[in-house]
């Protein structure tokens, strides 16, 4: 008997199927469960029904979303920052979970530090409550935001009732241009399909162009998954991610490591696996993106202009493109190329990574920043690579604050804001109104983008400047 | 949480499409408790002269019906808190971000899918005739609009199952505690390499 093909994503779930009802929800279990600040809700439930932490050993804390970038000192001055941050301390110390916390060597955003120290895997179920969990399906592992009350579930019984979702293929072959990146590619499929064009899907990213990239890149690819409303995005595990892994902190070390790799090797899609919906694109018909609009799914090459609602036949659609451009300060025709910003922001689970960091700094070495812009590493031992290589200094030389690691700018509640009304080239994952802090106008692009648009203090098309690969020994010694 | 059988309300319209969980309810308020209440947090920085919310004529409202992806962007669940505190128990959309609407069925807030022309023909309605009531019949899966037509709403039978029952699911899944176990016994042969070794 011939078993029946099954894609990545069906090999991960049918391996972690505890119970199906009749209905067909299934129970399943959950290998991974990462808390944040924001976390303080489930704890109650779980304090309030007298509940205890299941599997402490698979559950992780991590300071993230409320620590500030511009100093590591306690306290921390805002005091309900402070508590935010305290009281994440005192629930993963309370039911003896490992807390990664504001002074901790590993400390960053929960979705750069699991994979850089070896929690993600592939194969895993990992969820966190943050909708950006969706990065580390660049793993193979399945991963996906879930709610408060569902975090108090997974700490109770470390399993979580879903729904099989639908699946979807994303391919994309073909080699892409210079300067063209995860996030321009990424930035294109949510144009492609639209903010929910993946709901209810989870997503698996295929083709020659997706395994040409590095780890970093498919974890920018696989964050963003989101932001085209799927519930999870995954990329088959194979020697880029094996070779990622190897020698990391929690990765499972000498024997074990071979095992499991040789079990890693199963779950790439078998060739004749099919999904509900194919979806191809070609990456050489790739440029570099910017967003006008308040959803990431107005992404457009950066020699685009901004789009008239006037051609839009429907009356509610071209309103709300209307409503978009209004709160964008942005008229229909306009060159995006003419568009003068206020500040930028290189960071986030989406590009915070070294490689990011490289490609922001190549661009802006020799260069200086004619507007304000803040950088903020993805964690401690990025922050430090990227000193070892001299990367803080091309940008505090250029005029950029060199920040702590956190989430700072993109979700704006350690109180790096953007100000009202100002533009912001931003390296992130959202462009909703208000996203980066109240009538704050985003402009979502890549880390060279954003590097380019602080040395020109526009939106500008990075292809247009001379840069040169950076030889980071060089500025290392320097 | 609140059970949901049937409902009889003022429903809002909101010809807004993608609207995020950001504007919901705005991540300044993240850090505060539920206990003080959330409802004062929604829609917080729209709350501007001709927002529908704010319109004398739809005072009561306790359904909202909006454009596509409707909850779209972070999972936080003060998003349907902030709903739920204002008063809402039911949200028609075309769409929804998946998330936003696992949260409201946890929270006794229905979501009711309908397709785009349907949903956007009930907002012309209730512009229309502003503040008039919807009935919405969870067992039956119908809502009816101001036209008096009942619409019927596919939903996942576990989700409408714990909806009217107001059910706690970890009590639920807690039946379910050998399997569980057993699970985690074969899991720990089979990979061990799942629990870190640090």
């Amino acid at each position: 008997m011939t078993a029946q093909p099954r894609s990545l994503f069906e090999k991960v779930w049918d391996a972690h199927v505890v119970a199906t009802r009749p209905d067909g929800q299934a129970l399943l279990a959950i290998d991974r469960h990462f808390l944040h600040e924001g976390s303080f809700h489930a704890f109650g439930m779980i304090d309030h029904a007298g509940r205890k932490v299941r599997r402490p050993e698979l559950t992780f804390a991590v300071a993230d979303h409320y620590v500030p970038s511009h100093s590591r000192a306690r306290p921390i001055a805002d005091p309900e920052i402070a508590n935010m941050v305290t009281m994440l301390e005192a629930n993963a110390g309370r039911h003896g979970l490992r807390h990664f916390g504001l002074h901790d060597p590993a400390q960053g955003i929960v979705h750069v530090l699991a994979p850089e120290q070896g929690l993600t895997l592939p194969g895993l179920t990992i969820v966190c409550g943050d909708s950006h969990t969706s990065t580390h399906g660049a793993f193979g592992a399945l991963a996906f935001g879930i709610g408060a009350t569902e975090v108090s579930h997974v700490l109770a019984t470390q399993t979580l009732w879903q729904r099989r979702p639908k699946t979807m293929r994303i391919t994309v072959d073909g080699t892409p241009g210079p300067h063209v990146t995860a996030k321009d590619l990424i930035l294109a499929v949510i144009a492609a399909i639209g903010a929910d064009g993946a709901a209810g899907h989870v997503v698996e990213y295929a083709g020659s162009a997706i395994r040409a990239l590095s780890m970093e890149g498919r974890l920018t690819v696989c964050n963003m998954s989101i932001e085209a409303g799927a519930r999870a995005g995954m990329i088959a595990p194979d020697d880029t991610t094996f070779a990622w892994i190897e020698g990391r902190r929690y990765a499972p070390k000498g024997a074990l490591f071979d095992r499991a790799v040789a079990h890693w090797r199963t779950l790439a899609s078998d060739a004749e696996a099919t999904f509900d919906h194919e979806v191809r694109l070609d990456a050489a018909d790739l440029a570099p993106a910017v967003t006008w609009g308040t959803s990431p799914e107005t992404a457009v090459p950066v020699t685009a202009a901004v789009p008239d609602p006037g051609a839009e036949a429907d009356p509610v659609r071209a309103g709300q493109m209307r409503k978009m451009l209004d709160y964008m300060g942005l008229a229909p025709g306009m060159k995006l190329e003419e568009v003068a910003i206020d500040r930028v922001f290189i960071g986030s689970c989406t590009n915070a990574r070294l490689e990011d960091l490289r490609a922001a700094a190549a661009v802006l070495r020799g260069r200086r920043a004619v507007v304000p812009g803040l950088v903020v590493p993805g964690s401690v031992p990025v922050r430090r690579q990227a000193e070892a290589e001299g990367l803080d200094r091309v940008f505090t030389d250029a005029g950029l604050e060199w920040g702590e690691p956190g989430c700072s700018m993109c979700v704006g509640i350690n109180g790096d804001l953007v100000p009202a009304g100002e533009r912001c080239a931003s390296t992130t994952n959202r462009n909703f109104p208000g996203r980066q802090g109240p009538n704050a106008r985003t402009h979502l692009m890549s880390p060279a983008m954003a590097a380019a648009a602080a040395a020109t203090g526009r939106l500008t098309d990075v292809r247009t400047l001379d840069v040169r690969a950076l030889d980071v020994r060089k500025l290392g010694a320097s | 949480m609140d059970a949901f059988v049937t409902l009889t309300a003022p429903a809002v319209p909101l010809d807004i499409a993608n609207i995020d969980t950001d504007q919901l309810l705005p991540a300044r308020f993240l850090k505060k408790p539920r206990s003080a209440g959330y409802g004062n947090f929604l829609f917080r920085d729209e709350r501007k002269p001709g927002f529908p919310l704010d319109d004398p004529a739809y005072a009561g409202a306790r359904v909202l019906v909006t454009d596509r992806n409707f909850g779209c962007g972070s999972s936080r669940e003060g998003a349907v808190y902030a709903l739920v505190d204002g008063g809402f128990r039911c949200v028609v959309a075309p769409s929804f971000g998946d998330i936003f609407a696992a949260n409201a069925a946890k929270n006794g807030l229905l979501t009711v899918t309908l397709p785009e022309e349907t949903v956007a023909a009930l907002r012309r309605q209730l512009q229309e005739a502003p503040g008039a009531a919807v009935t919405v019949d969870l067992p039956a899966q119908t809502l009816t609009g101001p036209d008096g037509r009942p619409l019927s709403f596919a939903i996942d039978p576990f989700k409408k199952e714990c909806l009217i029952a107001g059910l706690d699911d970890v009590a639920l899944t807690l039946r379910h505690q050998d399997a569980i176990d057993a699970f985690d016994r074969a899991d720990a042969g089979a990979r061990p390499w799942v629990v870190p070794a640090a």
